[in-house]
């Protein structure tokens, strides 16, 4: 593993692995000293197109507590404005010697081409392009997961809402499907995507019949502006059909647990009271982020000083 | 002028014969010719004969952008692709929307001297779909626009895509649609299906095509005038092409040789030289469209040829710019997904590379047989000939080729135009 591009890209193996090692790195937060000097001396940029103060604020804990050198680029914007280009900003990365960069950006295969275009060596870790995937968030989520039900193997997570416009729900059913578990997404028929053959998951449109058979299910983000597009016709039908509250909660079975990636919509796709209940897992789902952020920089950055045979990690 | 003996050519694919051009006309078609002092002598065996192609929808690029692609620059390329006339789209900057633009890109191309350059006019005012272009003064100017489009962008006001075919029948116009319904492909960047889905990447569903197609099809039966959609790319395009030209419906449709070849997968890179404006389909799709070019339902091949500067290409997929290069491979790949296929013969592609898109576009001289007393507007195609296509070696500007280190079969030994070669030996002869 140089890159973590994809969530599909990794085996069971070293999706094991991964969440193995957070397991570890996990055990620190709970030191009085957060910090392992496994990256001393590297350095790891934060590239960011695209706001997103809590992912960026996790991977700069992960970074640090590993001892790295951090650097926070955040570029407004795209080549599209007058900004400047990928490119350049890559180039410009490999010229300071970024071991690792941390690339959020709003074009989806953005990481990608970072990491194939030759612009630069550096290992990429995609931390969400576009619509497209977000692997550590998947990676927590399955992390929380783990933690509360044991093996995926034969669990059952429902992931509902704009699963269209979500890269946390392609990543989530790319890896929850890896590590065994069956996964249903629940989306109005607008919000999925046209033609989803392919995907390792159930399709369904209707929350009611899925609640009952989840270990697990996981609220996405819906945002309001969808429907001015038609996606939905107001945010208060979608909160009827779609919407997670304590009466749909209560069908759950009981040891079952309610994630959401943040931010949430309170009232919208999650009520106050389910997010702020004993099932909700959401403030655990973060603490969660920096151990996987540590697991997975330690993986790609440590040990590759010189050569580049740390194929197995 | 010099006159040239071409010995030993299959003509259009059939019998050999020889082909003597003088004083930019074909002379002579057969064995045994009686041939004057002087005359240069090239030996085309195993070679085959093609009337001078024709290229309804090429983006030259000037004015405006000049850092893509030139008048020269591009004509330099439709010699080398065996072209010996172009239709320059419309969207410059400034659009072609007046006599004045249209007068402009005319004069240029033949200055050029490469290939006839022959300008389409927008239909609408800076191409904005809201107000007619001054149709009638761009079909009256010194470059006779007959072709119209908004290629780019849709007419998709039904009202004014009505009025449009309507107005230029009073001069035997085309309206050419780049049928894309906007509202169904906000933001699209990749056809819509399974692989959309995974890549995160904005569907561009191809009933946004169908719809418009059918719509147009229905207006100008309706009002009786000419209809030419552009670029047409999924299956569902190709039956109600099909369908309507067995109604008896007026209707022209052309494919790019990309979309004979091509297929989305390749979006999957996430290398924008693979975005292409309509993008790239399924396999079922590239089946279709091929047997439609074969069965005559799309009328021509059309390269929409559309240089891009490097850096609107060397960026993330949502930043780049649609279009590919395309003169320079035209016929290599219609070669390989037509020919070798045994879908079509070179007549065939006489048929759709030469002769119809003359008759859409109402190219004068262009696109006539190759027979004594024609125009010597010739290109020499050698078929067994293989090679690797190297983007640096282009003679656009633009690097942005799709089939870059592919290898494709065919090559364009010579061309002449109105008997002057513009391509010898698979080079530019000046």
């Amino acid at each position: 593993m140089k890159h973590l591009l994809s969530a599909g890209d990794l085996s069971r193996d070293e999706a094991n692995l991964i969440l193995d090692t957070a397991e570890e790195m996990r055990s620190l937060a709970d030191r009085p000293i957060k910090k392992l000097p496994a990256l001393r001396g590297r350095t790891v940029v934060n590239l960011f197109f695209e706001d997103s103060t809590r992912t960026r604020i996790s991977f700069e804990a992960a970074a640090k507590r590993l001892s790295a050198d951090v650097i926070n680029f955040s570029a407004k914007g795209s080549s599209v404005s007058k900004g400047e280009s990928l490119k350049d900003t890559a180039l410009t990365l490999q010229a300071m010697g970024a071991d690792g960069v941390v690339c959020r950006h709003g074009s989806s295969g953005a990481p990608h081409l970072l990491a194939t275009s030759g612009w630069m060596t550096g290992a990429v870790v995609n931390a969400g392009d576009g619509t497209h995937e977000h692997p550590t968030q998947a990676l927590l989520d399955a992390f929380t997961m783990r933690r509360h039900l044991g093996s995926l193997e034969g669990r059952r997570v429902t992931i509902v809402g704009d699963v269209l416009h979500s890269r946390v729900a392609r990543s989530n059913v790319l890896l929850l499907s890896t590590l065994g578990a069956e996964v249903t997404v629940v989306a109005p028929p607008t919000l999925l995507p046209v033609e989803m053959r392919s995907w390792p998951c159930v399709t369904s449109y209707d929350l009611d019949a899925a609640l009952p058979k989840s270990d697990a299910v996981m609220m996405l983000r819906v945002q309001r502006e969808r429907m001015n597009d038609a996606y939905f016709p107001s945010a208060r039908e979608y909160t009827r059909r779609y919407g997670l509250d304590v009466h749909r909660m209560a069908q759950l079975p009981d040891e079952a647990i309610v994630l959401h990636p943040g931010p949430m919509n309170r009232g919208m796709e999650i009520s106050a009271e389910v997010a702020d209940s004993t099932r909700s897992v959401i403030v655990e789902q973060v603490t969660n982020g920096v151990a996987i952020r540590m697991a997975v920089l330690y993986l790609l950055l440590s040990g590759s000083n010189e050569s580049n045979e740390e194929s197995n990690a | 002028m010099n006159a040239y003996l071409i010995t030993g050519a299959s003509i259009t694919g059939g019998e050999v014969a020889d082909l003597l051009i003088d004083n930019g006309e074909i002379v002579a078609v057969g064995t045994g010719l009686d041939v004057p002092d002087g005359a240069e002598t090239i030996d085309a065996t195993g070679l085959v004969a093609l009337p001078g192609l024709v290229d309804l929808h090429t983006h030259l690029r000037e004015p405006g952008r000049e850092d893509a692609e030139t008048v020269l620059t591009g004509t330099r390329a439709a010699a080398l692709g065996g072209f010996t006339a172009v239709f320059a789209m419309a969207n410059t900057d400034p659009v072609a929307d007046t006599a004045g633009v249209v007068e402009q890109v005319w004069r240029l191309g033949r200055e050029s001297g490469y290939a006839d350059v022959y300008p389409i006019g927008a239909v609408t005012v800076g191409r904005k779909g809201t107000q007619l272009a001054e149709l009638g003064a761009m079909a009256d100017s010194a470059a006779r626009v007959r072709v119209f489009s908004d290629d780019g962008d849709c007419v998709w006001d039904a009202a004014l895509m009505r009025r449009a075919l309507e107005y230029v029948k009073a001069f035997d116009g085309t309206i050419a649609q780049h049928a894309q319904e906007p509202r169904l492909t906000q933001g699209a960047q990749m056809n819509e299906g399974a692989l959309s889905g995974v890549l995160g990447l904005t569907g561009w569903p191809s009933v946004a095509e169908e719809a418009i197609i059918a719509r147009d099809i229905l207006l100008n039966a309706h009002v009786g005038s000419k209809l030419h959609v552009c670029h047409l790319s999924t299956k569902g395009s190709v039956e109600i092409v099909r369908a309507a030209k067995k109604r008896g419906y007026e209707v022209t449709a052309e494919v790019t040789p990309h979309h004979l070849l091509l297929t989305e997968d390749l979006a999957a890179s996430y290398n924008p030289v693979f975005k292409v404006n309509p993008p790239l389909r399924t396999k079922e799709d590239v089946e279709a469209v091929r047997e439609g070019l074969a069965d005559g339902t799309i009328d021509i091949v059309a390269t929409d040829h559309a240089p891009h500067p490097v850096e609107d290409k060397d960026c993330e997929w949502s930043a780049a710019a649609f279009g590919m290069t395309g003169l320079e491979t035209a016929v290599s790949v219609v070669q390989h997904a037509m020919i070798d296929t045994k879908l079509m013969t070179w007549a065939d592609v006489a048929d759709r590379m030469s002769y119809r898109p003359a008759v859409i576009g109402q190219a004068g001289d262009h696109g006539r047989p190759l027979e004594a007393g024609a125009p010597a507007n010739v290109v020499l195609v050698d078929p067994a000939a293989e090679r690797t296509v190297v983007p640096a070696e282009s003679a656009s500007l633009s690097r942005n080729t799709p089939f870059g280190g592919m290898t494709l079969p065919g090559k364009v030994v010579a061309t002449f135009l109105r008997g002057t070669p513009t391509v010898l030996d698979g080079a530019l002869s000046r």
